[in-house]
């Protein structure tokens, strides 16, 4: 290329610091339908539930449920209900928070994982936490079910399930 | 099919660094003038213009496209931003052969731009609207979470640990001593990358690329524009991109299937039929060391699950059978994501011209592959080059 040394000027960490802030803060906030498929899941969630939706164009019972099939493009058939079990199909063990700041000290680790569900096909897979386990004794195939909260205190969230524990 | 042939004739780059002063626009720029430069062309040879930049949620500017087009050189031409996330850079010159090879346009210029360090606390907080909104979101996911759940899967399904993934952080830091743009070169080793701070295991701090600024430029150009231009073209020989399904979760994690389907169709068009003793030089997409072992089996430059043991005996490396990042990667040059994927091409074209100084792989390589990948675990664009 046509320069030996580069273009680009890089700030030390002192001058990184030292820069001027503007602030603005608007009052933005976002308000999203959960759809057909989505809505459904929601409800039965509350109901201490997990509802998918099978296609019988490739035979699948796919969770999250959606009302048309990405393989087949063709609408999906019926609800069914599946198990509140399954298995690990991966995990980690993670100490950062979702803007990349740290969990404090006294934090436990969270043990974000894709459980797949009993009852949906293969694969089919959500992601959602491990809890009342060791870190260190989690393994990939251990088997966990849902831990719901109480039903007051469900709202039709996808953390009506605090949690997957093994069992 | 009535396509026409597409060369490079000139690269640009700008250092990449944690943060520059320079706004977007400047970087643009500095990288496109000097692809013009190196091309010995002016603007006013320049048919059409493409931008490749990642989330605008990054610079907090809407419309990016916009916002650069003007240090792009795209004032009053046509202009066409596109975005596939980190899979953005090697799509760049994919949508500039579309302009050229459709025999619409003569001549491409092609910027890409990151400057990911404007977003605070951290700009991997601008991922968190990629995760479904009702069904994820709720949870508090974070990118590193998926690598980290992507890691574990690969790691399991073959049986590898994670000094065998550490190897390629090494090696790539490494052959960025050589990069003049390099952000995090040095000499480390397995021992340093085990004992970074655990981040989500099994990820740790030294097994990820760092958040950069930076911009790369390529100008491209027709067959009969080449030949009057240089007596050194490099041919964009096979293009292929390919996206999978947002549903992640539902997808088994340890192979990149969408990275196959990509690279069988670059390799169609190129003519590969076997790429792993076709292809010389490969700049796989390494914005985490498993990553690039992960897009080595996607690419099939080798078995699944063997990729971990090329690097172990030395076969990636700069002087080795199939070198793999001789740049030195997103893990050491930087990882400003859309300008990532632009200077793995530009590093092909400096290879495959025997320009790459201090980083020539030796014995007069012809062929070369780069392959970026993004979104929700989900795009693979490839590009394979030739002389």
């Amino acid at each position: 290329m046509s320069k030996e040394i580069l273009p680009g000027t890089p700030l030390s960490s002192e001058e990184f610091e030292k820069s001027i802030t503007i602030e603005e803060h608007p009052t933005l906030e976002y308000r999203w339908d959960d759809g057909i498929a989505i809505g459904r899941y929601l409800k039965e969630l509350k109901e201490g539930r997990i509802i998918a939706r099978t296609c019988c164009g490739c035979n699948r019972t796919m969770l999250p449920p959606r009302m048309f099939c990405e393989l087949c493009y063709r609408p999906t058939d019926e609800w069914a209900f599946v198990e509140d079990t399954g298995v690990v199909n991966t995990f980690c063990v993670t100490r950062v928070n979702w803007d990349a700041s740290r969990r404090g000290p006294d934090e436990p680790p969270l043990i974000p994982a894709v459980v797949e569900i009993d009852g949906a096909s293969k694969g089919m897979g959500i992601l959602h936490l491990l809890g009342e386990v060791d870190p260190k004794k989690v393994k990939i195939g251990m088997r966990v079910k849902a831990v719901w909260k109480p039903k007051a205190q469900r709202e039709g969230k996808i953390t009506d399930i605090k949690y997957f524990k093994p069992y | 099919m009535g396509l026409r042939k597409v060369a490079c004739v000139g690269a640009g780059i700008t250092k990449f660094v944690r943060r520059a002063k320079e706004t977007g626009r400047e970087l643009a720029w500095e990288a496109a003038k000097m692809a013009l430069d190196n091309a010995g062309m002016t603007l006013a040879d320049i048919d059409c213009v493409v931008i490749g930049s990642a989330p605008d949620a990054f610079d907090g500017v809407h419309m990016k496209g916009e916002y650069l087009a003007d240090g792009s050189g795209g004032f009053c031409k046509p202009v066409m931003r596109h975005f596939v996330g980190g899979g953005t850079g090697v799509f760049s010159p994919i949508h500039a052969w579309q302009h050229i090879a459709s025999g619409k346009f003569e001549t491409c210029l092609v910027v890409t731009e990151e400057k990911m360090s404007s977003c605070f606390p951290a700009p991997a907080g601008a991922f968190i609207t990629i995760f479904d909104h009702t069904t994820e979101q709720p949870l508090g996911p974070t990118l590193i979470w998926i690598f980290a759940l992507e890691m574990n899967r690969y790691m399991q399904r073959y049986g590898l640990t994670e000094a065998d993934i550490a190897k390629v952080s090494v090696q790539n830091k490494f052959n960025a001593i050589d990069h003049p743009a390099a952000q995090l070169p040095g000499k480390i080793t397995v021992k340093d990358v085990l004992n970074s701070e655990v981040l989500a295991w099994p990820v740790k701090r030294l097994d990820i690329s760092p958040a950069s600024d930076g911009a790369a430029a390529i100008v491209l150009t027709s067959e009969h524009k080449a030949r009057r231009i240089t007596d050194k073209p490099v041919w964009v020989s096979g293009v292929g991109w390919a996206l999978d399904t947002a549903y992640w979760a539902t997808r088994d994690l340890y192979y990149p299937q969408y990275v196959e389907k990509a690279a069988r169709m670059a390799y169609e068009m190129a003519g590969i039929r076997e790429p792993d003793k076709e292809i010389h030089i490969a700049e796989p997409y390494d914005p985490f060391d498993y990553k690039m072992l992960h897009h080595m089996e996607g690419l099939l430059l080798c078995k699944r699950g063997e990729a971990a043991k090329l690097v172990a005996d030395g076969v990636t490396a700069r002087t080795g059978r199939l070198p793999c990042c001789p740049s030195g990667g997103a893990l050491g040059v930087g990882n400003p994501i859309a300008a990532t994927g632009l200077m793995k091409i530009i590093e092909l074209f400096l290879q495959l011209r025997g320009e790459a100084g201090k980083r020539q792989v030796p014995g007069d390589p012809r062929i070369g592959v780069a392959q970026a990948w993004g979104d929700l675990m989900q795009v693979g664009t490839v590009v394979v080059m030739s002389r």
